[in-house]
């Protein structure tokens, strides 16, 4: 893998740093009147999600790190690990073990296109799409004639989700959710 | 079919107009004081050997046939031949060049205003780049002076001219997540001053009073082109320098010029070695310069203001590319 410099840190970059593959968010050159110039550099940890702040000298140097960001559609799990399949055409297969899955087992549909980051050709995270329909499997009776206004109840969807939704949605309905905060949209 | 480039200038018209507003009142201010403007090229057959500073350079083809030629990272050089030729008080509106530095407030090529002035004490040369920064941005400054030392003690808790390495690199990893084992010494204070001290130098409330932070006294090391000199109080050398910041911003770095050829002459060998260390080429060093040193340079003082920073400033924006047509990416 190349290395790049810290004249090449781009938003998105794909780099390693303390063993973990990171995605560069944000790169700052500073330099202090006649010093030294540095860059101030955010970095994204692909593993851990958490973004970390460190400070180069510049002209410093990091390796790059294998990482692509792939369309894949779920097919099934097997209790231990979850199967992708690529959309390309290959028909080629990955599998997610529970960390990359992380938060993400209950929008997990099958037929629903992802996005799975490969490292080194080994799937490290699971992106759903923003939005996603899923049916209601498990809610108490809708309310009659109440469709606007507000209370709300909990209602458990066909991939094990909980959400609110409005009273008056039923069993068996299938609802829009926002995956990115796990909020009720409209009826599908 | 013509590719679809961004052919547009970075800076509206309206900032272009701003802009050439205030160069023109620039040459108006040193107009009214005598001070003589110049021209001098930017192409040099000697380049800047600081260490810490990157020259572009080119080959050219003249009369000797094909030679290495470097491009300015300031006028400095041959303006302190003007001077060894007695021009007296003498100003620049040039272009510099400095390989690598790009970002919110640095472009490759940038514009200095750089100015000396025989006779001049440090302090004296501050007023008046004070009085320069005044007119340019329509508002009175105020002034506060700063000591480097105390700097870093009020900011720190260190002293930075006996600070134990342990303790810098503890530092350096506290307030920039930075290992710095096997750094230099000043690249740590470096470090510390643009993450730590820098940030809050000039801070403006933006009152009809501007306030600018001067930083002056600097450790010997960081001398560059400028006299050391002993301060008995302190019992360290120090370097006959000062900075002003506005806004977080470093705008302008004056000296109390070296004079003495052979000093500078040490200097420049000290700083290719340097280069070397650092894995950085070696750069022909300005023979006309030491000779002119050797000719004799009135005692004098010289600052330089970057201009791009200061019209940024001036008109309310965080990006130098507001102000210049087409900075790097677009030139």
């Amino acid at each position: 893998m190349a290395s790049y410099s810290t004249n090449e840190f781009k938003a998105g970059l794909k780099v390693m740093l303390d063993g973990d593959p990171c995605s560069i968010v944000e790169n700052e050159f500073v330099k202090p009147g006649k010093g030294q110039a540095f860059n101030r550099v955010r970095l994204r940890n692909l593993m851990t999600g958490r973004v970390w702040e460190r400070t180069f000298k510049s002209g410093e140097s990091l390796e790059g790190a294998d990482v692509v960001d792939l369309d894949m559609e779920y097919l099934y799990t097997d209790g231990e690990m979850w199967h992708f399949m690529k959309t390309d055409g290959s028909f080629e297969q990955f599998a997610a073990d529970k960390k990359a899955i992380g938060d993400n087992e209950k929008w997990l549909k099958e037929q629903v296109k992802y996005i799975i980051t490969l490292w080194n050709d080994n799937p490290i995270s699971v992106t759903p799409p923003n939005f996603i329909e899923l049916e209601v499997i498990e809610t108490d009776p809708g309310l009659k004639g109440d469709t606007a206004q507000g209370g709300s109840k909990p209602a458990k969807l066909s991939t094990g989700a909980v959400v609110r939704v409005p009273l008056f949605i039923n069993q068996g309905e299938v609802l829009k959710v926002d995956t990115r905060t796990g909020d009720y949209v409209s009826r599908a | 079919m013509i590719e679809s480039t961004d052919w547009t200038p970075s800076a509206s018209l309206e900032a272009l107009r701003f802009r050439a507003d205030r160069l023109r009142e620039i040459r108006r201010f040193f107009d009214e004081r005598q001070v003589l403007e110049v021209e001098t090229p930017v192409l040099g057959h000697g380049g800047s050997v600081d260490p810490l500073l990157d020259s572009l350079s080119l080959e050219a083809r003249g009369p000797k046939g094909l030679e290495r030629l470097w491009l300015a990272t300031s006028p400095e050089f041959h303006m302190k031949r003007l001077l060894a030729a007695g021009s007296g008080p003498i100003y620049q509106l040039a272009r510099a060049f400095r390989d690598g530095e790009r970002g919110r407030r640095h472009n490759l090529e940038f514009t200095l205003l750089e100015w000396y002035r025989p006779g001049y004490g440090l302090e004296l040369l501050r007023e008046e780049c004070v009085e320069l920064i005044e007119r340019v941005i329509e508002r009175p400054v105020q002034l506060r002076v700063h000591r480097y030392r105390q700097l870093f003690r009020d900011a720190l808790d260190i002293d930075p001219f006996d600070v134990g390495g342990d303790e810098l690199a503890r530092l350096a990893a506290e307030f920039a997540a930075v290992d710095c084992a096997g750094w230099e010494r000043d690249d740590c204070l470096d470090l510390l001053f643009s993450h730590a001290i820098e940030p809050a130098l000039g801070a403006d409330p933006g009152g009809p009073v501007a306030l600018l932070d001067a930083v002056v006294d600097y450790p010997a090391s960081q001398a560059a082109l400028a006299r050391k000199r002993f301060d008995p109080e302190d019992g360290a050398e120090l370097a006959a320098r000062f900075e002003l910041y506005w806004q977080g911003v470093e705008l302008a770095n004056g000296y109390h010029e070296l004079l003495d050829a052979g000093e500078q002459a040490t200097r420049f060998l000290a700083d290719n070695a340097a280069r070397r260390l650092r894995g950085k080429p070696e750069v022909d060093i300005d023979r006309a310069l030491l000779a002119a040193l050797d000719h004799g340079l009135p005692a004098c003082s010289g600052v330089a203001l970057g201009v791009d920073r200061l019209l940024m400033l001036a008109a309310g924006e965080a990006r130098i590319d507001a102000v210049i047509a087409f900075p790097f990416e677009r030139c």
